[in-house]
This record gives structure tokens, sequence and C-alpha cells, in this order.
């Protein structure tokens, strides 16, 4: 059976975009050569800088042939449905075959298709592949309409048996199909013919092309971390870093550079990230000075000169960023020596966070305000969590985040250092955009806890101040993330709070804003003023106050995601939302845990179902009758055993189960509940509750009700379901 | 003229070389546009030529002007005046890379001893209404050029497709001949008889521009030239087609053009003002782009945009 080797070879492809590539080549040229009927062996792509590739195995030289039986009208039928058959099946009436079936003669077609050489079929699969292929963006040059990531160049489509290789005869858009590639754009010479994927990847690897990107990711690794080895140096491994780095080069030389001595004080994160966003190199640290002092560079060649002039030119070109960080540095530190970080903040009262809500100043006033109240929630001292929250933003007006926006926070760090800040609040600088993702570390020093639910809180109800809620899939403000981050800031840090408390207080000030930015506009100063003399504190309290559960309902319903990916159902978080005090994430997910474990139990399952029945039962029956059946069971009225033994077992567990959800101890009081399970099973067995006699009746009725409230306690079962 | 062999010596060497390569080439070697403009794309040869179906190859000097770039003549690498070097060829030859490779042997870069690298940059300019695909050209993880295939000019579907080469000639001169700042380069050849360096040329007025551009610049009569330039771009491009003293079929698409152009650096005179919240940024950039775009509109109409469409 043949192999199958295609390359598509092009002017430079994005980094980015070349293992995904490699991956769409082959499903899409698989798929399609299945689809087609020709199966194989196995199959593998690769991608460089400029080509990507796919070897086949073993697939079928042809395709087999297919034959298909059709049945068609009876032989007395009229001329036209019999010659509507025959075009449908591309025969003539004398290929027919004529079959007695019980409905009489019918005609029988049998159409064969005959299968067809690979070579035809991978030429199509291959046309359908790159006109269609899913480019993240495309282009088209010269003057053809194809389109293709870069201008392509060549396609080598070879099928290779023993006997030797044939090229496969297609052409797309001026370009022909042959069985010729390029080495290395400097390094390479001629191009050259191949016989198959063996002598394609080592004709390559004569011509400087490593065609597998493992593999070169491999040996750069391999060679900094030796280069890093051999003087005395620890690499930072940097795996997205890795991976575009090998995108970058066929031929991966590693050089090792020197980080010049005027630039080794810089923040680590400084020196990292300048080397890293801008020139893509990796960091090398000292162990002994605990400092960045060196750098790896991949060239994409090798020199005469061993890379001297390469290297001297990266290290020019690094000198002149980094010249531009310490100069950010420098000058950062001086501001912060003559007016302190508050004097850096303060250009952020002419930074607008929203028009709606006013300046990125109004903004941490609010925060410092909020902060300052949830300190003591959350065991932190007030004072601090207020001094945090006041100079955590500070970094912003900073040269150096305007440069390098991705340190925010870091250098707030740095700079709150500087002032002299101490006891958690330079932490809380950087920490307080924390958590930023679902897979992001949730602070816990308390002084950063309490500003970044501030910090979060307050962006929440701004926008709720200003009707600008997540609709769809638009999130312009990332709402969502910061309801996720109030859950897991919660949560993590096992937090007893008041969400609702907590929101409508930063309401109250959101709504100022709001008002204040409002007037401003208006240019009615008088307004503002009126304003601020009426509401000294900044803040309308109870003013939109149904925003409150509106947003608190949103939380519920990032939350209910949120435990849904930690394998809570829905039915069971509802069942929860529905108790008092909801708004207790860290109560509400403890309960919904509990429910959770206790449902998956038999005993659980059952007593649901006993629940449910004596909810039924109930429901219908107060339906009937107009009252409510809830107080005055009496054992004495109790007939049999069964109806006794729940009696007990009722007495037995309210207490328990009323002590246990006092200490919050749901897992006790399920347990509790599982105890009602066997007796209540029991009692349906045995007992008829709608008895003849009405006195029993009511007696049942009203036993019924102290397991529903009882049950109803613990959690809404209405609300599970199955 | 100093041998193609030898390294160059001065920052008009290397002009000179890259006029040479790309005279060449095959291209029509064009002057500087007589306007103030903030990059070499604005040139008509460029953004008008781009356009329509008539083949062409221009190379260019082209002075650019990013006044909020100003330094004061300090800064080793800003300029707010600078050159950019501009290469349009339509359709983008199939050997675009390797002529560009070639220009940069010509300024004495030895491939054998750099690492000449195409990474990932696509271009766009939102004043224009175009953008296209490409890279940036990296030497030895300098970016040297940025080199683009069109794919959209003034919001029109670019067919055939031009590519385009932009040399920033400072930066590229500096690391060619092994400058720290930028005024220390030699203009001229270090041995003439007056040799100059570029702060002797430039030192000067990039301090008389960067104080007017930054603080004298009067905002008010700024904002109106604004407005006249648009309004005379608009007025422009409502003519009717035939001019009724020649009798002539006459599209000014070129004169409306050069209010667009105008509106545009204005835009940037009045950002390094600061007068321009971020607000209104994009609202005055929609301003120019839709100037641009009509501009277009009419070149696709004249002669050389390949009207009639064959």
């Amino acid at each position: 059976m043949p192999n199958l080797l295609i390359e598509l070879f092009s002017e430079e492809i994005p980094a980015r975009m070349q293992a995904r590539a490699a991956q769409d080549l082959q499903k899409r040229m698989t798929d399609g050569l299945v689809e087609a009927g020709l199966t194989y062996g196995g199959a593998r792509a690769f991608s460089t800088p400029r080509r990507i590739a796919l070897a086949i195995e073993d697939l079928l030289a042809a395709s087999p042939t297919i034959r298909e039986e059709r049945k068609g009208p009876r032989t007395d039928a009229p001329d036209k449905a019999i010659e509507g058959f025959l075009r449908g099946a591309g025969l003539t009436r004398d290929q027919l075959e004529q079959r007695d079936t019980p409905k009489g003669a019918v005609y029988f077609a049998t159409i064969e298709k005959p299968g067809r050489p690979a070579a035809a079929i991978v030429a199509e699969v291959l046309e359908q592949t790159i006109r269609n292929f899913p480019w993240p963006k495309s282009m088209r040059w010269g003057e053809g309409s194809l389109r293709w990531v870069r201008p392509l160049h060549s396609i080598l489509c070879i099928l290779s048996t023993e006997e030797g290789a044939e090229t496969v005869p297609f052409e797309i858009d001026g370009i022909t199909a042959g069985n010729t590639t390029r080495g290395h754009r400097f390094m390479g010479a001629a191009p050259f013919a191949v016989t198959g994927f063996d002598d394609y990847a080592a004709k390559l690897k004569r011509a400087h092309v490593i065609l597998d990107a493992e593999e070169r990711a491999g040996h750069i690794l391999h060679e900094a971390q030796n280069r890093a080895f051999a003087s005395g140096f620890e690499l930072f491994e940097d795996r997205g870093l890795l991976a575009e780095v090998a995108g970058l080069v066929e031929w991966p030389v590693v050089l090792m550079g020197e980080i010049g001595a005027d630039f080794l004080d810089l923040p680590p994160e400084v020196l990292q990230t300048s080397m890293r966003e801008h020139q893509k190199f990796f960091s090398l640290r000292n162990p002994k000075t605990g400092r960045i002092e060196r750098f790896i560079t991949v060239a994409n060649i090798e020199t005469p000169d061993h890379g001297a002039t390469i290297l001297a030119g990266n290290q020019k070109v690094l000198a002149a960023r980094l010249s531009d960080a310490k100069f950010f540095w420098e000058n950062d530190l001086r501001t912060i020596r003559e007016k302190g970080l508050e004097g850096m903040a303060a250009g952020l009262s002419d930074v607008t966070f929203h028009n709606k809500l006013g300046s990125q100043a109004d903004r941490i006033k609010r925060i410092e305000a909020l902060a300052r109240e949830i300190a003591p929630m959350v065991g932190a001292k007030p004072d601090l969590a207020a001094e945090a929250a006041r100079v955590a933003k500070a970094d912003l007006q900073s040269e150096m985040v305007g440069e390098f926006p991705e340190l925010q926070g870091v250098m707030g760090r740095y700079y709150a250092q500087a002032a002299g800040h101490d006891d958690g609040v330079p932490e809380a600088c950087e920490e307080h955009y924390k958590p930023l993702g679902p897979g992001d570390a949730v602070p816990t020093n308390p002084v950063s806890v309490a500003v970044a639910l501030a910090d979060k809180i307050d962006t929440l109800t701004g926008f709720w101040a200003i009707d600008e809620k997540p609709t769809g899939s638009k999130d312009p403000y990332a709402l969502r993330r910061a309801a996720l981050g109030v859950i897991r800031l919660v949560l993590g840090n096992g937090l007893r709070v008041s969400i609702a408390d907590i929101a409508e207080k930063a309401l109250g000030r959101s709504v100022f804003a709001r008002e204040i930015a409002i007037a401003r506009q208006d240019d009615q100063p008088f307004m503002a003023d009126d304003l601020e003399r009426n509401f000294p504190n900044a803040s309308i309290p109870g003013e939109d106050s149904e925003k409150v559960p509106d947003l608190l309902a949103f939380i519920h319903d990032r939350l209910k995601v949120h435990l849904r990916d930690e394998g809570i159902r829905h039915d069971v978080i509802d069942a929860c939302l529905a108790m008092e005090g909801n708004d207790d994430l860290t109560l509400l997910v403890n309960r919904a845990e509990a429910l959770s474990a206790f449902l998956k139990t038999d005993d659980g399952d059952n007593l649901l179902q006993g629940f449910k029945r004596a909810n039924n039962i109930l429901t219908q029956a107060e339906e009937k009758d107009g009252v409510e059946y809830s107080f005055g069971a009496d054992v004495k009225f109790a007939e049999t055993d069964e109806e006794k033994a729940l009696f007990a077992a009722l007495d037995s567990a309210e207490p328990e189960i009323a002590s246990a959800m006092k200490a919050e101890d749901f897992a006790a009081a399920m347990a509790a509940m599982a105890q009602l399970r066997a007796p209540t099973d029991a009692f349906f067995e045995a007992v008829q509750v709608n008895a003849e006699n009405e006195v029993l009746r009511r007696n049942r009725l009203n036993l019924l009700s102290r397991i529903r409230t009882l049950c109803l306690s613990v959690a809404d079962l209405t609300r599970i379901q199955g | 003229m100093t041998s193609q062999t030898a390294r160059p010596r001065s920052f008009q060497d290397i002009i000179l070389r890259l006029q040479s390569y790309w005279a060449e080439q095959g291209c029509a070697i064009m002057q500087p546009y007589d306007m103030e403009v903030g990059a070499g794309t604005f040139h008509p040869a460029t953004t008008l030529r781009s356009l329509g179906t008539r083949p062409w190859a221009a190379a260019y000097v082209q002075p650019s002007r990013r006044p909020t770039d100003g330094r004061y003549g300090e800064n080793p690498n800003r300029l707010q005046h600078y050159y950019q070097y501009q290469v349009l060829i339509k359709p983008s030859p199939p050997d675009l890379q390797d002529l560009y490779l070639g220009s940069l042997k010509a300024i004495g870069i030895d491939m054998a001893l750099h690492d000449i690298r195409f990474v990932e940059d696509d271009w766009e300019s939102p004043t224009l209404g175009a953008w296209g695909l490409g890279w940036e050209v990296w030497c030895d993880g300098m970016e040297v050029s940025q080199f683009t295939y069109f794919q959209q000019v003034g919001g029109h579907d670019c067919h055939p497709v031009s590519g385009e080469l932009t040399y920033g000639l400072e930066r590229l001169a500096m690391y060619v001949l092994g400058i720290d700042h930028v005024m220390d380069m030699p203009f001229n050849d270090p041995d003439a008889r007056i040799p100059l360096s570029y702060g002797d040329v430039f030192r000067q007025t990039e301090e008389e521009y960067s104080r007017w551009n930054f603080d004298i610049a009067d905002t008010d009569i700024l904002l109106r030239h604004f407005q006249e330039a648009e309004a005379e771009c608009e007025a422009i491009l409502t003519q009717a087609h035939h001019d009724p003293k020649t009798d002539k079929r006459i599209v000014m698409a070129h004169p409306a053009y050069d209010q667009c152009i105008k509106a545009s650096h204005i835009f940037n005179l009045l950002d390094a003002r600061g007068v321009i919240s971020v607000t209104e940024r994009q609202a005055y950039i929609g301003r120019v782009r839709a100037l641009a775009r009509k501009c277009a509109d009419a070149f696709v109409l004249t002669e050389a945009g390949g009207y009639p469409a064959p």
C-alpha cells in the first residue's frame, strides 16, 4: 500500500498558527480520504515557519468498487416512470433485470461504482482542503484569488511504494504539485526531489530544517538548559515562549547573552517581561544573587562567527529596550520619593473609569470606603485595608505600567514597598486584581482579600447602577469574571459575609457616582454641589435598592455555573438557594455540598421520594379541603405500629436536626434526616393516609406535615428533580 | 558614489543604495510627496495607486511627521520628523521576499552573518481604512522593516494585491552604521570636505518643532483647518465628473485626497497638543477614514484607477 506525503510550502506562517494548521491539514485530508473510501494505516502532521506537511502511511491504492442494487417500477409501469428510473440509475433498459415479486414483475438495477485510484482522490481532497482551509486570517496575493495564510509557493504531493514515487497530478491557481521542496532560506542550497517521508525528513535536515516542532522545541530547551547549567545559571522555563520560538525558526541556534550591569537592579519581572514580550528571550537567573543576569536568544542560522554578530545586535536592541525600562523605573521611584504613592495616583482623577461613573480616582474612594467596611469581616485591620485601597491602583499612573500594561499590580507591589508601606499593603497592591480567571489563585492575605472584594463588588454595583449588565455573549466590562472573583474570594477563604449587605453599601456609592456624573455632564454645577452637600458620605443609600436582589441573582447564576463545574446539580443548588441567608455563599455551598452528597446515598434518594409523596398527598388534600395541615398530629390517634414508629422517629429527629441546623452542621442534619427514611417507607407501606375516619385522616395529614416541615428546614426539597 | 561592495558610510549612502537597488528592480523612483504626512503609506503613489487594476511599481523616500514622538532631539531613537523608505509593487511579485532581502544586501547586511526573520505583524491604518497581512522583519532582534500584502485600502478590496515595503531609515541606518544616538549618525560621508551629522541637520528643527507641536500650535486654528479640509474634500468630490470648460471627464480624486492628508496631519497635531479626549479620538479617526474612503471611491473612477473597468 502506498504512502502519501504532502507539503504546502509558503512564506512565513505566524508562529501561533502553525500547530493548529498542521492538525487541520491532517484532519481535513484524512476525513476527506476516508469519506471517499481510502482508508489508511497512520498519519502525522508537521509544521515549520515555512511549511505544513502531512505523511500518511498505508493508504489504499484505490477506493473499493461499490455495488448497489435499486428496486425500480413494475415492468408494466408507464414509460415515463421507467425512463425516470433509468436516468436516476444511469443505465439503459437492457441493463435492467426483471424479477417476480408478490406485487408483480419489477425492474431491478445493479449500479456499480468502480473504485478510483488514490491519486485522483488525493487531488480532489487536497483541492478542497486548500480552498477551505480554516486559517484564523488569510489573504490573497499577486493577481490570484486563492487564499492562504501568506503566499503559497509550492506543493509537494507524492504517493510512494517500494517500486518508487509518483507525483500526484494536481494543480491549483497556477501552482502545480511536484516532488521537490526547499530547505533553509539561507543555509539550504537548491531545491531537491524526495521519494518518501523518510527521505524528505532526512534531506530537510541536511538542508538545515528540523521538520518536527517538538524536536525543535526539545532541542532549544536542552541547549538552553545546557548553556545555563555550564555557566551556573538557572533557566526560567516558559512553555508558551518555547512553543512560539520553535515556530519562528527552522534551524534553532541557541545563543546566550549578558544583560548589561546597568540593568541588573531592575525588578526581575520587568526584565523578564521586556525580554519575553519584545525580544522573545528566555531569562536566566543567577542562583547566588537571585537576579536575572543572562538571556537566551534563539537564532535561525549558523554563522562563521558563531553568532557573535547576531548576539551583539540582540544585546544592543535589548540595551535600548532596558534603557527605556530603567528610565521609567527611576522616574517612577523619583515621583514616589517626591510625592509618595498618593502623589503618583493623583493623575487618576483625570482618567475616566466610565463616563457615567466618573474617574478612576472617584472609584478608588468608593473602594477605599468599602474595603474599610469589609475589613473586619475578613480579619483585616480597617485602616490597613483603606490604606491599601488608596494606593493599590497608583501604579496605573506609573511610566512603567504605561509601557508594560501586563506589569500592573506587580509594579504596584514594588512601588508600595519603595514608598515604605508594609503590613500586607504591598501584597494587596499586586493581589487585589485576583483572581483573574477560573484558574488564577485566590489571595488569602486579609488586606488583599478586603481590597479585592471591594474592587470587584464596586465594579458590579457600578455597572448595575448604570444598567450595563452583560447580555448574551456580550460582557465588555468582564462582569461575569468579577462575580466569579467574588465567589472564589468568599469560598476560597471560607468567609461568612452577607453579600447583599456589602452590595447594598456599595450600590449607595455607585448611585451617588452616577448622579454626580450626570450632574456634571449636564453642566449644572449647582446640581453637583447640592448632591455633595446632601450626601456628605458620597452615598445615596436605599436608592435603586431593587438592584441588590438582581445583582445577587446574577452572582447566584455564576455560582451555579461554578458549582456545576464542581459536579453539583443545578436543582440541588436551587433547593439551597430557596433557603434563607442565601447571600452567605459559604453557608449556601456547605448546604449544597451536604445535600448533593446526601442525595447520592440510598437513604437520601429514598427519603426524597418519601418527602415528595408526603408533599403530594398534603398538597392535594390542602387544595381539596382549603386548609393547611400543619399542626396537631397526636400519637394517641396512631393505629398501627408503623404510624407510631414514625411519630417516634420524628420526635427524635426534630431536635437533632434543629440543633445541627443551628450549628450549621448540614452533614449532621442530613444524617438525622436519613434516619427518617425507614419509618417513612414503612408508614407509606402500611398506612392509608386518606382514611374514611376524618379524625384519623386529619391526624395523618398533620403527621405528614411534620415530615414536610422538617425536611424543608434543611433545604427546599420540592425543587429537586426526579 | 561608494562602491556597492564596500560598507556604507553615511545615512545618505544607505538611501542612495536603496534608490539604485529598487531602480534596478524596475521601480519608478519617485520623489517625496510635498505635503506633511505621518507615514510613507499616505503618499498617493501608495494609497491611491494600490487601488484599481493597473500595474504599478514605485519606490521613494518619504519624510514623515509624528508630532507626539518629538523628544527635542534628545532621545537616541525618537524623532517627530524622520524618513521612511517605501516600495509599492502591484501586483505583488512572487519573489518579493527575495527582492527585499536583496535590498538588505545592497545596504551592506551580510546574510551569512545576520539573523533575518519574518515575524507576524499585521498592518492596519484606521485613518486610511486599510489593512494587510505580513510581517515585521527582524535583523538580529531589531525591527528593520514592515512587509505587507495590502488586502483593503479606503474600504476597497485590493485586486490585484500590492506588496508594500516600509523601511524606517534612521533606525536601519543606525544599525548598519553601528551608531547609538541618531544625532551622531553621519549624514554625508565622514570624509567629505564638510562632514555633517544627522544632528547638524536636524537637532535644531527637532527642538523647534517639539516646542511648537506640544505647546504652541494654536488649537483653535487647527480645529478650524481640520473642518475646512474636511469640507473642501467633500466639496471637491461632489463636483460633476464632466468639466464644462474643457468638455472632458475629470474626476478630481487627487486634490480631494490632498485635503484628506491635510485633515489627517492636523488631527495628529491636535493629538500632540493633548486636546483630543479618548472618545473624541475615535470620532476624529472615523472622520478622516470617511474622507479616505470617498477619495478611494473617486480614484477607482479615474483612468489611473482602472476606469473604465476592462
